[in-house]
C-alpha cells in the first residue's frame, strides 16, 4: 500500500451561504500534495461553489458568506487579514468555459506575470514558452504567438488558459469542469496534461464524467445537496463505495 | 390559405414600419434641407473667421465658434473623468444595496431635469458660491453637470457588456480588482464609454439655457483669453439673432448660417464618436 502524501489544503466545518440560502453544509475535506482530487456530484450540489472557496473567488458575489475554516499548508486562507490576491497566486483556477482574454496568445500567458509586477522581458518570454510547453500547446502556437487568442479552437483555448495559469507557478490548480465544452480528442489531451501536471502541482478537478474522475484522480469527493457524502481514494470509491448514494451516482442509477 | 394570410400580415406589418421610418427620415431631411438652403448662402471664409461687425448685422461668427469649442472642451475636461469615475465606482465597486440603487435612480432622474434649471443651479453654485463668475469655467461645469447622467449611464452600460469571465480570469491570475478593471474591463468598455461621452458633449455643445446665465455673452469683440473669461457661443448667438436682435429680419441669414455651422459641428462630433467606436472595436477584436 502506498503512503498517503502531505496534506496541502484542508476544509474544516465549512458552511457556505448565498444570502440566507445555505449551499454547503459542514464540509470536511483534505487535498493531498501532488494528487488529483476529483469532486463529483449531481448538478447544483455545490461543487463549483466549493472549489471557488479554495481561492476565494466566492468573494466576487456580494451576498456570499462563509463559516468554518480553509487552510493552505496549515495557514488559514479565509481570515480577513489574508489578501485574496496572495491566495490566488498560489491557488490557480481554470474555468469551465475557456476564457482567454481578447489579447494575443503571448499576452494571455504573460498577463499573470505582468499584473504580479514582473518587468524583465527575457524572464517573461522564457516563462511564456515554458508554460505553453507544459500545457502541450507550444507546437501548435509557436509560429503565431502574436495572433489573437480568440483565433484558437476551443480545446486550444482551454490549454491556453491552463498555460496562463501555470505561468504564475501556482502550487494548487483548481479545474472546474475543464473539459465540459471540449470534444473527445481535446478532452483526452487535457486529461493527459492533468496527469502530467500532478507531478509538480496539487490538483482539484470538478467533473461530471465518472470515467474521467476514475482515469485522472487519486482521491474523490462525492457531493450531494451541499453535503460531502463520501470522500476517499478513487479506487476504493469506484470499486467499493461505503455509501449507497455514492454507488447509485457512480453507476448512473441516480434518481 | 392560412399561410397566405400570414404572409399578407407580414407584408402589411413591414409596410407600416417602413412608412414610420420614411417619415422620420423625411422630417430629418426637411430640417437639414431648410437649414442648408437658407444658411449656406452666408457661409464664407470670412463668416467663419471674422467677428461680427456693425451691430452684428455683418461680419462673421468666429468668436461664437471658438467659444463653443472652448466651453465644450471645458465640459469634456470636467465631465469625462468624473463620469467615468462614477460609472466605474457604481458598476465595479459599490455594493448593490439600497444606497447604490438610490444613487442610480437619482442619476437617471437628473437627466429629466430641464436644462434651464441646471442653468440656475450653475449660477448659484459656480458663478456665485465658487466665485468663478460668468465664465467658460462656470458654463463648462454647468454643462458638465447636465451631461453627467447621460455619460454615467452610457459608461455603466458599456462596463456591463464586458463578460464576467474576463474579470474572473484576471482575478484568478492574481490581479487586483483595479488591475482587472484597468487591463481587462476598460479596454473593452472604452469604445462604448467614449461614444457616450461624445454624444453627451455634442448635446452640451448645442445647449443654450445652461450657459445663458453662467458665461455666454451677447457680443464680445475679442476671443476669450482665460477660462475665467466670458465667451460667445453658437447656440446663444443663434438665439440672439433670431429673437433679441434689433433687426431680426435683416440678420435672418446670419441666424441660419449659425444654425448650419452648429449642426455641422454636432454631426462632426457624432461622426467622430462613430469612427472611434469602429476603430477601437476593430482593434479590440484583433488583440486588445
Ligand atoms: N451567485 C449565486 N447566488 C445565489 N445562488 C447561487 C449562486 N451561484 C450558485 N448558486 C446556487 O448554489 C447552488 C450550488 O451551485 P453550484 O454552481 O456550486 O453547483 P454545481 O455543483 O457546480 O453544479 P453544476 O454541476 O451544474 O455546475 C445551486 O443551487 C445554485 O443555484
Ligand atoms: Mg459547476
Amino acid at each position: 500500500m502506498r503512503m498517503d502524501k502531505k496534506i496541502r489544503m484542508k476544509a474544516r466545518k465549512v458552511e457556505f451561504f448565498y444570502g440566507t440560502t445555505q449551499i454547503l453544509h459542514g464540509i470536511d475535506l483534505d487535498i493531498f500534495e501532488n494528487n488529483v482530487t476529483a469532486i463529483i456530484g449531481p448538478s447544483g450540489c455545490g461543487k463549483s461553489t466549493f472549489i471557488r472557496l479554495l481561492n476565494r473567488m466566492h468573494e466576487l458575489v456580494p451576498s456570499a458568506r462563509l463559516k468554518g475554516e480553509i487552510t493552505l499548508d496549515g495557514k488559514s486562507i479565509t481570515s480577513a487579514d489574508v489578501d485574496p490576491v496572495e491566495i490566488r497566486r498560489k491557488v490557480g483556477m481554470v474555468f469551465q468555459k475557456p476564457n482567454p482574454f481578447p489579447k494575443s496568445i503571448f499576452e494571455n500567458v504573460a498577463y499573470g506575470l505582468e499584473v504580479n509586477g514582473v518587468k524583465d522581458r527575457h524572464f517573461i518570454e522564457d516563462r511564456v514558452v515554458s508554460s505553453l510547453k507544459k500545457a502541450a500547446l507550444w507546437q501548435e502556437v509557436e509560429k503565431r504567438l502574436h495572433d489573437s487568442a480568440l483565433s484558437l479552437s476551443g480545446g486550444q483555448q482551454q490549454r491556453l488558459c491552463i498555460a496562463r495559469c501555470l505561468a504564475i507557478e501556482p502550487e494548487v490548480i483548481l479545474f472546474d469542469e475543464p473539459c465540459a465544452s471540449l470534444d473527445p480528442i481535446s478532452t483526452h489531451k487535457v486529461e493527459e496534461l492533468i496527469l502530467e501536471l500532478k507531478k509538480d502541482y496539487t490538483i482539484v478537478i470538478v467533473t461530471h464524467n465518472m470515467q474521467q474522475a476514475a482515469r485522472v484522480s487519486d482521491h474523490t469527493g462525492f457531493f450531494y445537496m451541499g453535503k460531502l457524502v463520501e470522500f476517499g481514494r478513487t479506487e476504493d470509491m469506484f470499486t467499493r463505495p461505503r455509501e449507497k448514494r455514492t454507488e447509485d451516482y457512480i453507476t448512473g442509477r441516480f434518481g | 390559405m392560412k399561410i397566405k394570410v400570414k404572409r399578407i400580415k407580414e407584408i402589411l406589418g413591414f409596410g407600416v414600419l417602413h412608412v414610420c421610418m420614411l417619415c422620420v427620415l423625411m422630417i430629418l431631411a426637411v430640417i437639414v434641407y431648410d437649414i442648408v438652403s437658407k444658411g449656406s448662402g452666408v457661409i464664407s471664409w470670412d463668416f467663419l473667421t471674422k467677428p461680427p461687425v456693425d451691430g452684428m448685422t455683418k461680419g462673421g461668427i468666429f468668436p461664437a465658434i471658438l467659444g463653443t469649442f472652448f466651453v465644450t472642451l471645458m465640459t469634456a475636461v470636467l465631465a469625462v473623468p468624473l463620469g467615468m469615475g462614477c460609472a466605474i465606482y457604481l458598476n465595479e465597486y459599490a455594493r448593490d444595496d439600497g444606497l447604490t440603487r438610490f444613487i442610480r435612480l437619482s442619476i437617471r432622474n437628473l437627466s429629466g431635469v430641464p436644462s434651464i434649471v441646471f442653468g440656475l443651479f450653475g449660477v448659484a453654485l459656480f458663478v456665485d458660491a465658487c466665485h468663478f463668475g460668468t465664465s467658460i469655467l462656470s458654463a463648462g461645469a454647468t454643462l458638465g453637470l447636465m451631461t453627467l447622467p447621460l455619460t454615467i449611464t452610457a459608461s455603466e452600460e458599456a462596463l456591463k457588456t464586458v463578460p464576467r469571465s474576463y474579470r474572473e480570469g484576471a482575478l484568478a491570475l492574481g490581479a487586483t480588482k483595479w488591475q482587472a478593471i484597468r487591463y481587462n474591463v476598460l479596454p473593452l468598455a472604452i469604445p462604448g464609454i467614449l461614444t457616450g461621452m461624445i454624444l453627451g458633449l455634442s448635446r452640451a455643445a448645442g445647449e443654450t439655457a445652461p450657459i445663458l446665465f453662467t458665461g455666454a455673452a451677447f457680443f464680445l469683440p475679442d476671443v476669450p483669453n482665460s477660462i475665467l473669461s466670458q465667451f460667445m457661443a453658437l447656440p446663444y448667438h443663434l438665439y440672439i439673432m433670431s429673437t433679441q436682435h434689433h433687426n431680426i429680419a435683416l440678420v435672418r441669414p446670419i441666424a441660419y448660417g449659425t444654425a448650419l455651422v452648429l449642426i455641422v459641428l454636432v454631426f462632426l462630433m457624432n461622426l467622430v464618436a462613430v469612427i472611434i467606436r469602429y476603430r477601437l472595436r476593430k482593434k479590440g477584436n484583433a488583440h486588445g
